[in-house]
């Protein structure tokens, strides 16, 4: 099976017929020839084979990186794809030429994938700041340079360039004329639009499927198994309208399947009702793999570690699930039954997330600890979501991961809270309560004496920071 | 000087073996595994592999029409498993088809009996079972046993350091295509060109001449490709030889990280002894290295890390012993610092526990025993050219060291949860192989008439600058700018018989046949200028700046005229060059010798900060004082001090290999093996070469790199591990290397 693609490949248009589950990496090396992207790992965690996708909306577009070997070609349907050769010029470009001078380059093997991230950085920021600037790297393994001069010259470019809004230049010119970026650029939006046009009526309805395996982000389905999934037909949906809206209905905040989990954090509605949800995601995965995993995914892959998993059981989450037009919701502390197993019928599809709007005595934290704080799946990750009025807990969710095979609702524990006052013996109380309700296994994330220890350590924290002045820390640790 | 490598680097223009040009009609690879620890091959079936669509062959033991044996220091290692197998992840066959999806088909439908025999996975197990691979080794210097009743304080322990990955960005490959008249041309990611070669003349029975090695760059080595790049590379071409076509092997991330060898995890024993004043005495330590199923360069890194036993200090009565124990793990492999990080770090716990029982700061004992010039090495070398002490105490003074310990008391002393520790870990690190036969390499210098250079040598850059370095001494020595040289792949029809490039010496060894080479041109081109200029004393004559000068004043004559005249005479611009290391040796039998032509010096100050409630820690800072000699290419220099530094953090830390009760890798993706990102580097690296210290044994002065930084993590270890005896003051200290958050969590807050 093979389906029309229409993208611009940096600076030019290309139409092609394609097995629409190929990876961008494969396409782009195999192909293409287009060899700077690099192949370091097919899981996600090395961003060596980084690159931009770049979509038009109102005239503008905008740019995030990715990482190639988990996207499929079929979601390159009327986006620009930039890759390193596309931001080479007769001579080397300011984040080029810094990263020379500076070491931010030795055996040169994930070198193309840094400078795709720093540039996606600029393309993505008005106002340069080096502290933030560097978050864009944690999708980045370098094994060589011990990231000083990376960071050196990543640095020198960001004190470098001064955006000054009010020139009346648009971004990309500023970055085009500021050496950041070839001219090509310049074009891309028309570009973009041709592509639209040309192609709008060509596009065939969108027609839920309801059968074969489903591919939204491909962050954790692509992993090592690319293979497979080349021969198995699968439907994507990260393009579907529908499932990509944040809404409010009622006292409920709505999230669509297809949501990532960056637009989860840009969502300006997320921001003002669920603070404590666009807060506590920096620590999910990396910049590449939040901008393609969504929370549909996050959820039914049912890893016992998912992050995102693990905040929506301490916020009470419902999931709405849909098969032949009949919606239902499910209470996510009921939606997981065991090791990778859920709730969902055959044929079932996640539409939504749906989360309560919490009171104003709702508190909550967000404890991860995993082998390396940033892009790891941690070995024991908790939530709390608790409401305290007059001195009374009157809800209270924990969540666990890591500790069962499912994403584990800490039931007796949040019941026993209930009704209490944060003190010492109480916190102690619930975590031992907690520990009661784990089956944790000893694997590549640690032992099982290890992570009941740590989950206990973790709930501790919850009360640490929620309650500062209600635990004395020297009778609990 | 913006090196030629890093702009193609930044442009992602650089070509690594993957990403060049096949011809069509290229095949694929792939590799079946022993999935068993160690036992016998019963039968094997390719019937209904070789029934895959595209699949062409299937190549095993009985093909091979050499010998079945890629072993380079002992020969105890098959390319394909015969009878028997010993580790999981050995290659038993190679299946060859028209696409690399096809040709993982094929070696998934391989079928197999093999009959279990017991597997050892532990070294002291291995030992106790009597599984050497070769005779104990013992270097001594004074006698240990006499010493003992003089010391003070003895303490004795136990000391596990942890395995680990190189994870080379790029992962092992090779393409391979037949030549006229039998021969074979191999692109390989290799760090030793002449390895593969000498091993796939052996294994297809032809002639070395008949086989051309080609590297055109590694995206990084470490070591994970000098001994172990080998056996892809020849089985790629024992396939491209018996299909008559081009074939490719490029590993997948996670088979690389179960098959290949990893840095050697050691298990010792150490006895220390101190007088009152914390002068070391006497030491006694005993290395349980765990080699894996075959030799590989086992032997080579257990000498190393006896070589190193001492570090930086000078003990008068030393007793060190290792064993080589043969395990049924994937043959352990040379790793940056080969053997010598492991016996820093023993000897670095000995000191620390030492100064716990006396009450006193470790860097005390350290500084007390720094090594001085003319201090004897437990090999019998002697201390010269020695800055140890320079380097610690510039570190004391410009770091402010007292400073910093007296602001992490008051820290700790003000908060509960969250502690500070320090620590500071001096290195010596002795330059040269030391087996003293590899000390040589040859360089290859073309000047064609446009002017242009270029050099072929045995170094391979694979990201440590050697070429950067190269083109330096070649642009100093005709005095023309760095980009009319280019630096060539490593190829063996340019450069024979080479060394692999390993043991920091690359730039050493290859920049002074480099200079060497130059020279004998330069040589020729005075002769020409003196003729074109007509001055009767060609030694008035030089070139500055790609001018011919006489006596130090510029003629109108340049490079490019010069080399076109020099053309016109029918004068050689080519030249090349044999270097070896002069003045070492090391008599194996005596364990004595000057088994290196210099040692580099360097003190590391680390800083640290633990959150006791959750475990977890962060190297905050790591301020180095560095002696480099003079530097051929400075930012090299600085980024190879900094990227050792965060490696060997990342080992002493962060870096688990976790093998499972059968000996199956269970951290076999960068998912499960975390390797320092960008956030877990320490946030200042601050690094101080010590200026003016010229060092003779180097082309231009300069110094290797490579390894010693590397060696500068290890005081990541301590710093951490007094931050957390800053938050349980009583608890003894595990010296269990890698430190990560499980081991730091458990030791703050259980009982055991």
């Amino acid at each position: 099976m093979k389906n029309d693609i229409s993208f611009i490949l940096n600076d030019r248009i290309i139409s092609d017929k394609l097995n629409p589950a190929l990876t961008v990496l494969d396409y782009l090396r195999n192909d293409l020839h287009l060899t700077g992207t690099k192949e370091g790992c097919r899981e996600g965690d090395c961003g060596a084979c980084t690159v931009l996708i770049g979509t038009l909306h109102k005239n503008i577009v905008s740019y995030k990186p990715v990482n190639s070997c988990l996207m499929p070609v079929a979601d390159l349907n009327g986006l620009h794809l930039v890759t390193i050769e596309g931001l080479n010029g007769d001579s080397l470009y300011l984040i080029q030429e810094q990263m020379v001078d500076e070491g931010g380059t030795q055996c040169g093997f994930c070198t193309p994938g840094f400078v795709v991230s720093i540039t996606g950085y600029f393309l993505q920021n008005d106002k340069y700041d080096f502290e933030k600037a560097v978050e864009v790297l944690d999708g980045n393994i370098c094994r060589c340079t011990g990231y000083a001069g990376i960071k050196r010259a990543f640095n020198n470019v960001v004190s470098r360039l001064n955006y000054d809004t009010k020139e009346k230049k648009n971004r990309i010119e500023f970055l085009v004329t500021s050496g950041i970026l070839p001219g090509y650029f310049l074009d891309i939006s028309k570009k973009l639009e041709k592509i639209r046009r040309d192609t709008v009526d060509g596009k065939q309805g969108k027609s839920r499927i309801k059968t074969g395996r489903i591919i939204s982000g491909g962050t954790d389905l692509y992993v090592q198994q690319w293979e497979n999934i080349l021969e198995s037909k699968p439907n994507f949906i990260s393009g579907d309208e529908e499932l990509k809206q944040i809404r409010k209905k009622g006292k409920n905040i709505i999230i669509g399947a297809a949501i990532t989990i960056e637009e989860i954090q840009s969502s300006q509605l997320i921001q003002k009702f669920l603070p404590f949800l666009y807060r506590n995601l920096k620590l999910f995965g990396s910049l590449p793999i939040r901008n393609r995993a969504t929370i549909a995914g996050n959820i039914v892959n049912a890893s016992p570690i998912a992050d995102m998993t693990n905040i929506l059981i301490a916020l009470n989450a419902e999931i709405l699930v849909e098969s032949r037009g009949k919606e239902r919701l499910i209470p996510i502390s009921n939606f997981y039954l065991g090791y990778k197993k859920t709730a969902m019928k055959k044929g079932e599809l996640i539409k939504a997330v749906s989360i309560t709007v919490p009171s104003r005595y709702f508190l909550f934290n967000y404890e991860k600890v995993s082998r390396r704080i940033h892009l790891d799946i941690a070995s024991v990750n908790t939530s709390m979501g608790i409401s305290y009025k007059h001195n009374k807990i009157i809800e209270a969710n924990i969540s666990a991961g890591g500790v069962a095979p499912v994403p584990l609702f800490l039931k007796s524990a949040s019941n026993y809270l209930l009704g209490r006052t944060v003190q010492n013996n109480v916190v102690k109380q619930a975590a031992e309560i907690a520990l009661q309700e784990i089956s944790p296994i000893t694997d590549a994330r640690g032992s099982a004496k290890y992570k009941s220890l740590l989950l206990r350590q973790l709930i501790y924290a919850h009360f640490i920071k929620l309650f500062p002045d209600s635990v004395r820390i020297e009778g609990l640790v | 000087m913006k090196s030629y490598d890093s702009i193609q680097h930044v442009k992602g223009e650089s070509k690594f073996v993957d990403d060049i040009l096949t011809p069509e009609g290229t095949l694929y690879g792939y590799v079946f595994y022993s999935p068993i620890a160690h036992g016998k091959i019963k039968e094997i079936d390719f019937s209904e592999a070789l029934q895959v669509p595209g699949v062409l062959t299937i190549i095993s033991a009985s093909d091979i029409p050499g010998e079945n044996q890629i072993g380079n220091v002992i020969l105890d290692e098959e390319l394909f498993a015969s009878k028997e197998v010993h580790y999981i992840g050995q290659p038993i066959a190679l299946v060859v088809a028209e696409s690399k999806i096809q040709a993982h088909k094929g070696a998934k439908t391989i079928k197999i009996g093999i009959e279990e025999l017991e597997p050892v996975f532990n070294p002291r197990e291995a030992f106790e079972r009597g599984n050497l691979i070769i005779p104990p080794r013992v270097f001594s210097l004074g006698n240990v046993n006499d010493a003992w009743k003089n010391c003070d304080y003895i303490i004795e322990g136990q000391t596990e350091s942890g395995s680990q990955e190189h994870l080379y960005l790029e992962t092992q490959g090779c393409f391979a295509y037949p030549t006229e008249g039998g021969g074979i041309k191999i692109v390989s990611s290799t760090q030793g060109a002449t390895t593969v070669q000498k091993i796939a003349s052996r294994v297809l029975n032809i002639p070395m001449h008949k086989i051309e090695v080609d590297v055109p760059r590694l995206g990084g080595g470490f070591g994970g490709k000098e001994d172990q790049a080998t056996p892809w590379a020849v089985m790629t071409a024992l396939a491209s030889i018996k299909l008559n076509k081009p074939v490719k092997l490029i590993l997948p991330r996670q088979e690389d990280m179960r098959v290949t060898g990893k840095r050697h995890p050691y298990s010792s024993d150490f006895k220390i002894g101190l007088n009152k004043e914390g002068k070391i005495l006497a030491y006694e330590v005993v290395y349980y290295q765990n080699a894996g199923a075959a030799a590989d360069l086992s032997t080579a890194i257990l000498e190393r890390t006896l070589f190193h036993s001492t570090n930086s200090y000078f003990i008068p009565n030393v007793k060190a012993t290792a064993y080589c124990c043969r395990t049924n793990l994937p043959p352990f492999t040379a790793f940056r610092g080969f053997g010598g990080p492991q016996a820093m770090f023993v000897v670095e716990s000995a000191i620390h526990k030492a100064a716990n029982v006396m009450n006193v700061e470790p860097h005390f004992i350290q500084k007390k025993n720094l090594l001085n010039e003319g201090d004897e090495f437990p090999y019998g070398q002697l201390v010269e050219n020695c800055h140890a002490r320079q380097c610690f105490e510039v570190a004391e003074t410009r770091y402010k060291l007292n400073n910093i310990s007296k602001e992490i008391d008051e820290f700790n002393s003000s908060n509960v949860l969250v502690k500070k520790g320090l620590a500071v870990m001096p290195i010596c690190f002795g330059i040269s192989f030391t087996s003293t036969f590899m000390n040589q390499a040859s360089a290859l210098v073309h000047v064609y008439v446009d002017g242009s250079v270029g050099i072929s040598t045995a170094a391979v850059e694979m990201g440590q600058g050697v070429n950067a370095k190269i083109t330096s001494v070649a642009s100093r020595v005709f005095s023309i700018d760095p980009l009319k040289i280019k630096i060539e792949s490593t190829n063996t029809s340019r450069a024979a018989n080479t060394s692999p490039t390993a043991a920091s010496k690359g730039a050493d060894l290859n920049g002074f046949a480099t200079m060497d080479a130059c020279n004998l041109i330069l040589e020729r081109l005075k002769k020409v200028a003196a003729d074109e200029l007509s001055v009767a004393d060609a030694g008035t004559i030089s070139i500055q700046d790609e001018f011919v000068c006489i006596d130090n004043k510029p003629t109108g004559l340049s490079w490019n005229k010069l080399i076109q005249q020099a053309y016109f005479k029918r004068v050689s611009l080519s030249a090349q060059a044999h270097h070896s290391t002069p003045g070492i040796f090391f008599d194996r039998d005596k364990s004595k010798g000057n088994a290196f032509a210099y040692h580099v010096y360097g003190t590391a100050i680390v800083e640290a900060t633990v959150d006791c409630l959750r475990g977890i820690y962060e190297i905050d800072s790591v301020k180095v004082v560095h002696d480099l000699g003079k530097s051929l290419h400075q930012v090299t220099d600085r980024g190879q001090t900094e990227g050792g530094i965060v490696q060997g953090i990342g080992w002493i830390t962060l870096e688990e290999i976790i093998y499972d009760s059968k000996g199956k890798l269970i951290t076999d993706a960068l998912s499960t093996y975390k390797i320092p990102d960008i956030n877990f580097a320490p946030r200042n690296i601050e690094i101080h070469f010590l200026e003016n210290i010229p060092n003779p044994y180097g082309p231009f002065q300069s110094k290797a790199i490579g390894e010693p930084p590397f060696m500068y993590g290890i005081g990541a270890f301590f710093a951490i591990s007094n931050a957390m005896k800053a938050f349980r003051p009583a608890k003894t200290i595990k010296y269990n290397a890698p430190l990560t958050n499980e081991k730091v969590l458990m030791w703050l807050h259980s009982n055991d």
